[in-house]
């Protein structure tokens, strides 16, 4: 019988109205690195949930290196050598580096901490594996490559052997994920086994042995990826094959819709701004995207576009007319369309009904608000029925679905719904694909190209490289506030975008 | 199962479940109210409950008893306009707990018209709702131009209300009392119209108050759900980020709730002072219970406007059926106790509501895997309605 540093048998994990993981057999072999791919919803998340402590499966159990092991919370997992690299790091921004890896285990010598020591092992651990830090400076000065290794080192220090790593790319920059690749190949190398969660299939290609897929909460398979390709994956993954590029007709762009200049907006979060004198334009008929890494002034941008955010210095012109003080309604009414970036906090009322929440930004037109100020209920029964149909949104109850109850997916249909059914000259989409599975992703991208075609201006701002590659007409890079480059989609590599979006190389954006 | 599949979708009904948890609040509270009665003197237990839950069945004559049933109604008239308050508020996303103060307000503008003015009663009632309404929007504007708590600043509020509104109506108290003086004696034109419910309940202090509370429970059923201002102030009050992206004015509607919020509770005051049912007392030093019974009030009724005119009116019954316990055999102080007992408990309806739904969920669960459909609805982590934190 093999060896297996970590086996999931058949575990069985419910919530009350599902099944999130129904049966699923996961083995970890010592010194490999296994990835475990699914879309959102396929109960990855829950399955590491188990392995860490943190739910009881109904059934199944847990053995190490033959053993069967109970692990009731996560300090049994720690105790058993089981560490985890959170998607969202898990670190005290005004600590050093030193003091977030040994915090918990800190060395002592009687009432006193003895950071001489750990200092030691943690700068040996640094240079057995290749991770580069500086212990002596503080989280939030650090970049974020620099905080994930940071993460890493911290389950070292604890001398774990299973190593967990929950979507370690979607923060990184392409140089960071190859390095982050090599580490994580060192790692193995040492001995240690790695867990790797992801849904990007060219990762798992690079860096995996061998690769568990999950749909639905149930087990697909588990195939060694040297055997497999990336398509094959994919077919695994969604059950279907999945058409990856995006069909455009090759369109003009026509004339200005939105022109920003010298535009410049305050961060909430520090003293510098988050937007530094940016301009640009956006014509009828081209989706320029906007790429980055998250937090260097994306979000602020759109803010200041949408109203949401006063600018400091700048003007936004919208077809002609300057925009730069009118308030959001105005703005709306002339035109624009927001996807939000968090549909969430701004998108969507939770509380309220699909129906009230597809007239959230019309609410207030003759067709919904008859005299007196009374809501006319029987247009907005019939608005929202014709948005459900025509955009194909699924809900329990239909118009009448508190939105909370909505997946994710259609949730963020119904806002593409809403935001498109209002005919804009201008649709700002703020990562409008974030944690949607494939078949939402096809379906958003498709509906955005739609709106290209039929001669709107489209800005995108995203994360994913692949969404900036296959969907843009034009991609603006954004570091530390700035555009650094202007690129064409066919002209540009993804590795040369990746330079720029990590502020290595910059040009001055064409105007 | 056919039956079993209808109950289960019945209890499922939101309204239902609010009706049923209301009614284990009252049950469980009377229950606790026996124990205490028990505790401290078991021989009067049972007739001390009885008392407070007959209330003025407790007398013999039928004439008798309509007298005090209308005295309740008198008094529960201003509860229900505490509880609009409080609960509309609410719905906006706001905890109105200043609805004592703008209580206080209102009754110090309304006995200030009709005392020292010589206004007529309707003058009097609108210079309530419009102290209120003022008190109330001061606590709004805070919080949207200052971000200042609106706890915070409508518990300060409050005793600066009481304190202002003892030293204006003592320039209209009596010579001998503490007291303002009767409106009967000094301004009858000040009384609220009996409307001839007088003739009918045989008590003079039974006024147009009573329908009128009834309109504005309706009025504000109405606002809230059928208009594009209830429309637009719940979407602020539900998700402020959301609002504003939508082009809502999110500040203005903050100032405008809170003003409605303090004219329904100065409104309230003016239902009572303006009966004559009471005097204001200029030396009294704590804020009167109303405002804050309104907000026992609210939630006993469910947040709905019409359940807050049958909760308040329980709770205006029970505290003043705890009046008829056996003062031989309990303190003085035993009708505030078991009432408060009452509806210190009429806070757990929002809790039984939620483990309720728990439960009723949980069993359409298992009947969903029962029929096999394995329906694995990507669920969002955050999606357990999660909206009860605001009482606090």
């Amino acid at each position: 019988m093999e060896n297996y540093a970590v086996e999931m048998l058949h575990i069985t994990k419910k919530f009350p109205g599902i099944i999130a993981n129904d049966d699923i057999t996961l083995q970890l072999r010592k010194g490999e690195i296994h990835a475990l791919l699914g879309e959102n919803g396929a109960g990855k998340s829950t399955l590491m949930s188990v392995l860490f402590g943190l739910y009881r499966p109904e059934e199944g159990e847990i053995r190490m290196n033959g053993q069967k092991v109970e692990i009731r919370d996560p300090n049994d997992a720690n105790d058993l050598g089981i560490g985890m690299v959170h998607q969202h790091f898990k670190l005290v921004e005004c600590f050093t580096v030193l003091d977030n890896i040994i915090m918990g285990v800190e060395p002592t010598r009687g009432p006193f901490l003895n950071k001489g020591e750990a200092r030691e092992k943690v700068l040996a651990l640094s240079q057995k594996y290749g991770l580069l830090v500086d212990p002596d400076a503080l989280v939030e000065d650090i970049t974020v490559g620099m905080q994930q290794r940071t993460e890493i080192l911290k389950m070292l220090y604890r001398d774990n052997d299973i190593l967990i790593f929950d979507e370690p790319t979607a923060v990184l920059t392409p140089q960071e994920i190859s390095e982050l690749m090599q580490i994580m190949k060192n790692l193995a190398a040492e001995g240690k086994s790695i867990l790797f969660i992801s849904h990007k299939l060219a990762e798992i290609m690079t860096v995996a042995d061998r690769c568990t897929v999950l749909r639905k909460g149930r087990y697909i398979g588990t195939v060694e990826t040297k055997d497999t390709t990336a398509e094959e994956l994919s077919a695994m993954m969604v059950g279907r094959q999945v058409n990856f590029s995006v069909d455009k007709k090759d369109i003009t762009p026509g004339e200005v819709v939105l022109d920003v200049s010298h535009m410049t907006v305050a961060s909430r979060l520090h003293k510098n701004d988050a937007v530094r004198d940016v301009s640009f334009q956006v014509r009828r008929g081209e989706i320029v995207c906007i790429a980055g890494i998250d937090g260097n002034g994306q979000t602020e941008l759109v803010y200041g576009l949408s109203g949401l955010e006063p600018l400091k210095s700048g003007n936004i012109v919208l077809c002609g007319t300057d925009i730069t003080h009118a308030p959001i309604r105005k703005r709306s009414s002339m035109g624009m369309s927001h996807i939000p970036e968090d549909r969430h906090k701004h998108g969507l009322v939770l509380d309220y009904t699909l129906e009230d929440n597809l007239v959230l930004q019309r609410y207030y037109e003759p067709e919904f608000t008859g005299k007196g100020g009374f809501l006319r209920r029987a247009n907005i029964r019939a608005y929202a029925e014709r948005l459900i149909e025509q955009y194909d949104v699924r809900s329990g109850q239909g118009p009448v679905t508190i939105a909370r109850s909505m997946s994710g997916g259609n949730q963020q249909k119904a806002i593409v719904a809403r935001e498109i059914d209002k005919d804009p000259e201008l649709l700002i989409a703020v990562q409008p694909t974030r944690g949607l599975d494939v078949g939402a992703i096809e379906y958003i991208h498709s509906q955005i190209v739609t709106q290209r075609d039929a001669g709107k201006a489209v800005l995108l701002v995203s994360l994913e490289l692949d969404e900036v590659m296959n969907v843009s007409d034009r991609i603006l890079v954004m570091y530390e506030g700035e555009i650094v480059g202007e690129f064409d989609p066919k002209k540009v590599t993804v590795e040369e975008l990746g330079l720029y979006m990590a502020g290595a190389r910059r040009k001055e954006a064409a105007r | 199962m056919k039956e079993k599949k209808r109950t289960t979708a019945f209890l499922a009904r939101p309204g239902v479940q609010t009706f049923i948890s209301s009614l284990l609040c009252i049950i469980l509270g009377l229950f606790i109210g026996f124990i205490a009665l028990l505790i401290i003197n078991p021989g009067g237990a049972v007739k001390g409950i009885l008392n407070v839950i007959q209330n003025f069945m407790y007398y013999p004559s039928q004439a008798v008893r309509i007298k005090y049933f209308g005295q309740t109604l008198v008094k529960a008239a201003p509860l229900v306009m505490c509880s609009l308050s409080v609960l509309f508020a609410y719905k906006v996303g706001l905890f109105n707990i200043g609805a004592a103060g703008q209580y206080v307000v209102g009754a110090g503008a309304s006995l200030y018209c009709a005392l020292a003015l010589h206004m007529p009663w309707y003058i009097c009632l609108l210079a309530a709702i419009a102290a209120g309404a003022l008190l109330g929007a001061l606590s709004g504007l805070l919080k949207a131009y200052r971000n200042v708590n609106e706890v915070i600043s409508c518990i300060m509020l409050n005793w600066i209300s009481l304190y202002a509104v003892n030293t204006l109506l003592g320039q209209v108290k009596e010579a001998a009392s503490p007291y303002t003086k009767s409106l009967s004696s000094t301004n009858k034109s000040a009384l609220l119209p009996n409307m001839g419910l007088n003739v009918i309940f045989k008590d003079d202090y039974v006024t147009l108050a009573i329908p009128l509370v009834i309109v504005v429970a309706v009025l504000i059923y109405i606002v809230l759900e059928k208009t594009r201002l209830g429309y637009e102030l719940q979407a602020t009050g539900a998700n402020k980020a959301a609002a504003k992206y939508a082009g809502m004015r999110e500040n203005r509607n903050l100032i405008l709730t809170m003003a409605i919020s303090g004219g329904l509770a100065g409104m309230g005051a003016a239902l009572l002072y303006l009966t004559g049912f009471e005097q204001w007392s200029v030396t009294q030093s704590s804020l009167p219970g109303m405002g804050f019974n309104g907000i026992a009030a609210a939630f006993l009724g469910g947040l709905s406007p019409i359940g807050s005119i049958f909760s308040s009116y329980f709770i205006q019954h029970i505290t003043s059926g705890g009046a008829y316990v056996d003062k031989t055999m309990y303190a003085a102080q035993i009708s505030d106790f078991i009432s408060s007992l009452i509806i210190y408990l009429c806070g757990f309806v929002l809790f039984f509501r939620h483990f309720m739904a728990g439960m009723v969920e949980a069993r359409e669960a298992k009947k969903a895997k029962g029929s096999g459909s394995g329906a694995a609805s990507e669920t969002d982590g955050d999606s357990s309605s999660d909206k009860k934190g605001g009482e606090a």
